[in-house]
């Protein structure tokens, strides 16, 4: 299968931030001996090198999908990075550290789109539902408004001052907030025949707003809900404790933490 | 480069985002527009020959840009490679602005941009941050703050 392979590598060195990076063993394709590789993780793409100052990537492991395990090995602070389909490769890793470890362990779980996506669906969600409730002080401030208007006419701008309810400021400021957010999304509506690119400057926080077009990909079921996915994970992950609890009789309390939250990572005994 | 090749392919299996038959030809001087079917999935637009399981190709859709290339069709260009274009053509002006703005959303940077504007937002109007609750506020792929400082410890 093709892949825009020098397109993909110019991604991995491109100027956009990269979500981790660090030394790390990997074990190797062929041979079975762990080498030591810069990896450079950016979204849900993990690529390595041969050494830090490489202008390119030896190779890349597209993350979607994938689960990561801690692993007993001889290799000490290893983990793997496995997926769910027929004669997937299971990738080897070992950090030079627990720290080190658990941070990759961590960065790796949350990497993939679909993750991101349901993050930021979530966020959308909240963001709406506090644009709604200003809509709805500002529906209410405006009719004031209108009262004070016609009081306006005859007495001048000081009277509607005077008059102005405290609700109206608190609206004004959240409205503000809500005209804003709506402005951009019309920014986004660039006229057809200009171009519209992705990638560009980080920094920039006045982000292209979705404009609240759904998304439309169906979602696995079970995770249309953020904080039930989330509650979901906590489960699967607090039962996979109490099997390794089980199968180990001493586990630091720190790795207990570290289970806690992390999707996608589960505990096997290699 | 290498890459889990087959590990793409299943993902190639997975529910799409947006998936049809469109006129499709490579940015190559020489190439001519093909019927492909056209999937996208997450962050990966897929082209398969029509009634083959196994797709032909795989785009990354970052760090490219999308085009309207006249009333029917679309290009996808690369920013390291400006000059080759992957040109689209669909059966319908409606279908052709459903791709391009498909496209534009699949990346997984324009997600993130989404996010901290989001959180940002959130932050600006409630004075909490609303990925706290979730243990995750601290995550550098969500970080407002431009540029990533390297850790001690990712040395």
């Amino acid at each position: 299968m093709k892949l825009n392979e020098r397109s993909v590598a110019h991604y991995a060195t491109c100027d956009s931030p990269p979500d981790k990076t660090g030394f790390l063993f990997k074990k190797g394709e062929r041979n079975t001996a762990y080498h030591r590789r810069w990896l450079i993780l950016k979204g849900n793409m993990l690529f390595y090198f041969e050494e830090r100052e490489s202008r390119e990537p030896i190779g890349v492991i597209v993350l979607e999908g994938c689960t990561v395990e801690l692993c007993e090995s001889a290799e000490e602070f290893a983990f793997a990075i496995k997926f769910d389909c027929a004669k997937a490769r299971v990738y080897k890793m070992a950090a030079e550290n627990q720290a080190a470890m658990e941070s990759w362990v961590k960065a790796l779980s949350r990497a993939s789109f679909d993750y991101m996506r349901l993050v930021v669906r979530e966020l959308e969600r909240q963001l709406e539902e506090i644009q709604e409730g200003a809509a709805g002080l500002q529906g209410r401030s405006k009719s004031s408004k209108k009262a004070g208007g016609v009081a306006r006419s005859k007495s001048g701008a000081s009277f509607s001052a005077s008059h102005v309810p405290s609700t109206q400021v608190t609206g004004a400021a959240l409205a503000q907030g809500s005209a804003h957010a709506r402005s951009l999304q019309e920014e986004v509506q660039l006229p057809s025949g200009t171009s519209k690119e992705n990638g560009v400057a980080w920094s920039k926080p006045s982000a292209l707003v979705n404009g609240g077009a759904s998304l439309e990909s169906p979602v696995s079921p079970g995770t249309g809900c953020f904080s039930k996915l989330h509650d979901w994970y906590g489960k699967e992950v607090a039962e996979l404790r109490v099997e390794w609890l089980q199968k180990h009789s001493s586990l630091s309390l720190f790795n207990l933490c570290l289970m806690i939250f992390l999707p996608n990572l589960s505990l096997t005994v290699i | 480069m290498r890459f889990n090749e087959k590990e793409l392919i299943s993902l190639s299996r997975q529910p799409s985002e947006r998936a049809a038959e469109l006129g499709m030809r490579g940015p190559k001087k020489g190439d001519v527009v093909k019927r492909r079917l056209v999937k996208l999935v997450v962050n990966f637009l897929f082209y398969f020959r029509t009634d083959e399981e196994e797709p032909q190709g795989a785009l990354l859709l970052e760090q490219c840009r999308v085009e309207r290339e006249d009333s029917l069709a679309f290009s996808i260009t690369f920013l390291d490679e400006a000059e080759r274009k992957y040109l689209f053509e669909c059966d319908s002006q409606e279908q052709c602005q459903e791709w391009i703005d498909s496209i534009i959303k699949a990346s997984y940077e324009f997600m993130r941009k989404n996010l901290i504007f989001y959180r940002t937002e959130i932050h600006r109007l409630t004075g909490k941050d609303p990925l706290e609750q979730y243990g995750i506020e601290d995550e550098t792929r969500f970080q407002v703050t431009s540029g990533l400082q390297l850790m001690p410890k990712d040395i």
